[in-house]
C-alpha cells in the first residue's frame, strides 16, 4: 500500500468571526492549505468536507458543492462530498480521505472542516450541539450535551473517587497552550479556581469545563503522489488512521465513565503506525468537556493519567504534552472543523514551526477526534520517519 | 346499583400560602383565612396539567383495585381545564393507562361537577350491563385571575373512581338538580373565569347543594344522623361548612372530607377528592352523603354505603391522598406565576 | 415545525415505559429496539414489548442550569440516569424536588408529565419523568 503524506495545511482563526460566512471560512482555509502545499486546484482529485450541522446552523445542506463552487473551482468538476460523524466529522473526513488515497483511487485530496455556529443565538447553538445525542430518548427529555457529560463526571467521582480538580485542570492546560497560538479563540490564561467557580452549566460542570461555540475552518492537503511529496517543503506522514464506535447513548452502555471506542481506535492506530504509546510525543484530544478529556486520558494511560496530571506532565514543555494547540476548549470548537485542525496542529508541530508552544523533538503525534461522548472515535497518527 | 370498586387521588406537591398571595395584593391574610377558610392551595408544576393529574390519579385507582385493565369499558374525564379545547383528554388516557381500545370515552365539562357527571354516566353503563367496569375522573388546574378572590382558592388536583358491579362502597342512589344560574363562567378563548361575586353564594352554591342533599335524604328516607360522613363541593372552607350546618350535619361528619382549607378548590375534583379521603378511613357499614356542585348551575348527590369488601381492599398499593397532602413544597408568588405560565415569555 | 407523526409513533413508549425484551437472551431494553445488540440476527422477530414498572434508583444526575428553551420554566432542572428495577438505564428528569437533596442511590418512580409543547397551538407531548419515592 502507498504512503500518505500531509503536504499542506491551512486554517482560519477560530472564534466569533462575525464578518465571515461558512463559504468564506471554508475557502480561506482551503486556499491557505493549497498555497502551503505549493499546489493548484487542478492538482486536487477530490474534496472531502467535514461539517456537523450546517443544515441547522445556517439552513444549508449540500455544502461540499457550495464550498467547491465558492472556492472558484466548479469548472474543474472535482468530486466534492460532505462527511458527517457528529463532532468527529473532521476526524472522519481525514480518515476517509486517508483510505481513499491509500487505496490508490485518488492521489490527492483536500480535506476541509468547517462550522459556522454564531449565526444563531447561543441558546439555539446549544440545542444544535445536542443533535449528537439521541433526539428521541435524550434530548426530547431535556438532556443537553453538557448534561450528559455531567452525568459521566458525577458517576466517575462516585465510582472512582476522582476529584473535581482532576478534570478542572484540563481547561487550565488548554488555555495556557492557546495563549501561545495565534489562531486561538481564547488567549487568556486561567486557574483551576476560575474553572470551578465559573457559572454553572450542568453541575458539576461550569462554562469553563465546556468548549466554546466557535466559527472556524481548517484544511489539509494529503497525497501519495511522489512528485508532490518531493516538492512539498516539509511533508508529514500519516502513519495510521483508525475509527471505532460505541452505543450512541450512555444509557445503553455497561459503564458510563469509560470510552470503549476510544480505547479501540487509539490502540488500533498505534498498532497501525507500528509504534507504542511511549513513542508518541504529543497528543491532541477531544476536550469538548473537561471530563471527556480526562476519560480519554484514562483510556490512553490508565491509572497513570491522574498522576501525570498532578505532576504537570501534560504541559507543552513536559513529558506528555496534551492539546498544545489549545484544544477544543481554548483554541475553539467549530464542531466539524476540530478534527481537521488537530491534523493542522500536528503537522505544524512535526515540522517544528509551532513557535512558543513547540513540543521539543517531536516525531509522532496522535490526534483524537470524538463524536458525542465516546460514541464515535477517530484516531490518526502523524509523524516523521 | 353500581359500586365504587376503587379510587385514587393526586394532588401536586407545590403549595402557596394565602399570606403569600395576600402580600402581593396588599390584602389582610386574616380575611382570607378566617373569612374564606383558605390557608394554602396546591399549585401544579410547569409540566403538570389535567392529563398528567388524571393519569396519576387513575394509576393509583388501578393499582389499588387489582382488576384486569381489560375489564374497563368506559373512561370519562370531567374538567373545566382540559389541556386541549379540541382533542379529548380521555383518548390520551386510554394510551397512557394502557386501557383497551374498545372503550367508551369522552371529556365532560360542567364547571365543578363534571367529574361527578362522569361518575353518573359510568354508573348508567354499569347498571345497564353495557360495561363491567368504568373510570370516572374529575381533575382540574384552575386559574383565578391575578388579584381576584379566586386566586386564593383555584388549585389543582384530581380523583379517579373505578365503578363496577361489585366494589367496596355501594352507590345506593344518585340525584341531580339543574337550573340556569350564571354564577360563574368563562367565555371561549378567555384565560380567566368571571364570577358574580356574592351572587355565587345564596342563589347558586347554597340553593343547589341544599336541594341536592335534601331531595336525596327525602328519597332515601334518611336524616343527617343516619350518615357517618358528609362531603360537599368546596369552593372555599366556609361554604361547605355553612351548608353542612344548615342541613344539620355536625363537624365530625364533615371534617375528614374537607380539604379545601389546605389544598384549595380543585374544582371538578373538589368533592371527589374529599370523598376519597373519607374512603381511606372508612369502615364497613359507613354511610356517606356526597354532594357536588357545578356553577351554571347544578348539583350531583350520592348516597353511599361502604361494604365489607373494604376490609380486603389494598389501599396501600398507592400513596394515600393525606400522605400526598402532607408533603408540600412551598413556593413563593414569583415561582407560582412562573409555574402557572403567567409570565409573558418571548414570542408570546 | 410539526412533529405529530414522530411523537405519535413513540407515544406508548413515552407514556408507559414500554420497552422490548429479547426472547432469545431474555434481556430487556429501554428505549425499545428492533434488534438485540447481543443476539443480533438471532433476535429478529423475537423482540417482545414489555412495560417497565417505573421503579428504580438514581445512577447519576446533574442539575441543569443552561437548559433547553423548551424547559426554561423548569430551570434549574435535574437530569438523571435511572437504574430501573428491571435493569435498563433510563435517561430522564427528576421533578418535584429540591435539587440540592438529590443523591446517587435514591429511590425514584416514574410519573407522567408534559415534556414538550409545540408552541401555543401545536400538540402537547407527554412522557415519563421521575419523582423521589
Amino acid at each position: 500500500m502507498r504512503d500518505v503524506y500531509v503536504v499542506g495545511v491551512g486554517t482560519t482563526r477560530y472564534g466569533e468571526l462575525w464578518d465571515q460566512s461558512l463559504r468564506d471560512l471554508a475557502s480561506e482555509a482551503g486556499l491557505r492549505a493549497l498555497v502551503d502545499a505549493g499546489l493548484k486546484a487542478e492538482d486536487i482529485d477530490a474534496l472531502y468536507g467535514a461539517n456537523t450541522s450546517s443544515g441547522q446552523f445556517i439552513d444549508q445542506e449540500h455544502i461540499a458543492a457550495l464550498i467547491s463552487d465558492y472556492s472558484g473551482i466548479s469548472e474543474l468538476g472535482i468530486p466534492s462530498i460532505r462527511i458527517e460523524a457528529g463532532s468527529a466529522s473532521g476526524g472522519a473526513a481525514l480518515h476517509q480521505a486517508f483510505l481513499a488515497v491509500k487505496s490508490g483511487q485518488y492521489d490527492t485530496i483536500a480535506v476541509g472542516g468547517v462550522e459556522k455556529m454564531t449565526d444563531v443565538p447561543s441558546e439555539v447553538a446549544n440545542e444544535i450541539i445536542g443533535g449528537s445525542l439521541d433526539a428521541e430518548w435524550e434530548t426530547f427529555l431535556g438532556a443537553t450535551e453538557p448534561s450528559i457529560a455531567a452525568l459521566i463526571a458525577r458517576r466517575h467521582e462516585y465510582d472512582r473517587g476522582v476529584k473535581r480538580e482532576n478534570y478542572a485542570i484540563l481547561p487550565v492546560i488548554s488555555h495556557k497552550h492557546a495563549s501561545m497560538n495565534e489562531t486561538s479563540h481564547f488567549k487568556n490564561v486561567i486557574k483551576i479556581d476560575d474553572v470551578i467557580n465559573a457559572s454553572l452549566v450542568a453541575e458539576p460542570l461550569t462554562v469553563y469545563d465546556t468548549a466554546p461555540v466557535s466559527d472556524g475552518a481548517s484544511a489539509v492537503i494529503i497525497t501519495s503522489d511522489k512528485k508532490k511529496i518531493k516538492s512539498a517543503s516539509n511533508p508529514i506522514k500519516i502513519k495510521s488512521s483508525s475509527m471505532a464506535n460505541d452505543f450512541l447513548s450512555l444509557h445503553d452502555r455497561n459503564r458510563i465513565d469509560t470510552f470503549k471506542a476510544v480505547k479501540k481506535s487509539t490502540s488500533k492506530a498505534l498498532e497501525g503506525a507500528g509504534i507504542t504509546l511511549e513513542k508518541v510525543d504529543g497528543f491532541e484530544i477531544h476536550d469538548s468537556y473537561s471530563i471527556a478529556g480526562l476519560i480519554q486520558l484514562e483510556e490512553l494511560f490508565g491509572k497513570e493519567a491522574l498522576r501525570m496530571s498532578e505532576n504537570g506532565e501534560y504541559y507543552y514543555d513536559s513529558s506528555c504534552p496534551i492539546n498544545v494547540s489549545g484544544g477544543l476548549k481554548a483554541h475553539g470548537n467549530p464542531l466539524g472543523a476540530t478534527g481537521v485542525y488537530q491534523a493542522v496542529e500536528a503537522t505544524i508541530q512535526l515540522r517544528g514551526n509551532a513557535g512558543l508552544r513547540q513540543v521539543k523533538d517531536s516525531r509522532n503525534f496522535m490526534i483524537h477526534n470524538m463524536g458525542g461522548l465516546g460514541t464515535t472515535s477517530v484516531t490518526t497518527i502523524l509523524g516523521v520517519e | 346499583m353500581s359500586s365504587i370498586v376503587s379510587y385514587g387521588s393526586y394532588v401536586p406537591r407545590f403549595r402557596i400560602k394565602a399570606e403569600e398571595i395576600a402580600r402581593i395584593w396588599g390584602e389582610n391574610p386574616e380575611n382570607i383565612k378566617g373569612g374564606l377558610m383558605i390557608y394554602s392551595k396546591s399549585v401544579p408544576g410547569p409540566d403538570e396539567d389535567v392529563l398528567t393529574i388524571s393519569a396519576e390519579a387513575a394509576k393509583n385507582a388501578i393499582k389499588r383495585s387489582g382488576i384486569d385493565k381489560s375489564t374497563i369499558g368506559a373512561i370519562f374525564v370531567g374538567s373545566e381545564s382540559h389541556p386541549y379545547a379540541v382533542k379529548p383528554t380521555a383518548s390520551i388516557l386510554v394510551e397512557a393507562l394502557g386501557l383497551p381500545n374498545s372503550i367508551h370515552s369522552a371529556d365532560y365539562e360542567f364547571a365543578c361537577k363534571a367529574g361527578t357527571a362522569a361518575m353518573q354516566n359510568v354508573m348508567g353503563l354499569v347498571d345497564s350491563g353495557m360495561i363491567e367496569n368504568g373510570l370516572a375522573i374529575g381533575a382540574d388546574t384552575s386559574q383565578g385571575a391575578p388579584g381576584d378572590a379566586l386566586e386564593y382558592s383555584a388549585s389543582a388536583g384530581g380523583t379517579a373512581y373505578i365503578i363496577g358491579k361489585k366494589g367496596i362502597a355501594d352507590i345506593n342512589r344518585t340525584y341531580s338538580y339543574t337550573t340556569d344560574t350564571p354564577d360563574f363562567w368563562r367565555r371561549e378563548g378567555e384565560k380567566y373565569p368571571s364570577h358574580g361575586g356574592r351572587f355565587t353564594g345564596e342563589p347558586a352554591y347554597f340553593k343547589h347543594v341544599l336541594m341536592g342533599a335534601k331531595k336525596m335524604m327525602e328519597m332515601q328516607n334518611t336524616k343527617p344522623t343516619d350518615y357517618d360522613y358528609a362531603v360537599f363541593h368546596q369552593p372555599n372552607g366556609k361554604f361547605p361548612t355553612r351548608a353542612a350546618k344548615m342541613l344539620g350535619f355536625k363537624e365530625e361528619q364533615v371534617k375528614d372530607g374537607l380539604l379545601t382549607p389546605i389544598i384549595g378548590n380543585t374544582y371538578s375534583a373538589s368533592m371527589m377528592i374529599g370523598l376519597s379521603a373519607i374512603l381511606e378511613k372508612s369502615e364497613p357499614g359507613d354511610r356517606i352523603l356526597a354532594v357536588a356542585f357545578g356553577s351554571g348551575a347544578g348539583s350531583d348527590a350520592f348516597d353511599i354505603t361502604v361494604n365489607d369488601s373494604i376490609r380486603s381492599f389494598n389501599k396501600n398499593a398507592a400513596t394515600g391522598v393525606m400522605d400526598q397532602i402532607n408533603r408540600p413544597i412551598w413556593v413563593d408568588y414569583a415561582n407560582y406565576v412562573k409555574y402557572r405560565g403567567k409570565i409573558l415569555m418571548r414570542g408570546e | 415545525m410539526s412533529e405529530v407523526p414522530r411523537f405519535w409513533r413513540e407515544a406508548k413508549h413515552r407514556y408507559r415505559l414500554v420497552g422490548t425484551r429479547c426472547e432469545n437472551c431474555n434481556t430487556l431494553y429501554f428505549p425499545p429496539r428492533d434488534i438485540c445488540p447481543k443476539c443480533r440476527r438471532e433476535s429478529v422477530g423475537k423482540m417482545r414489548e414489555e412495560e417497565l414498572s417505573g421503579e428504580g434508583e438514581i445512577y447519576s444526575f446533574t442539575i441543569v442550569h443552561d437548559g433547553l428553551e423548551q424547559f426554561k420554566l423548569q430551570v434549574p432542572y435535574v437530569m438523571a440516569l435511572i437504574k430501573t428495577k428491571e435493569g435498563p438505564l433510563v435517561t430522564g428528569q427528576i421533578v418535584d424536588c429540591d435539587p440540592s437533596e438529590i443523591k446517587i442511590g435514591m429511590n425514584v418512580r416514574s410519573v407522567l408529565r408534559k415534556v414538550r409543547t409545540e408552541g401555543k397551538s401545536g400538540i402537547l407531548q407527554y412522557g415519563y419523568k421521575f419523582e423521589l419515592k
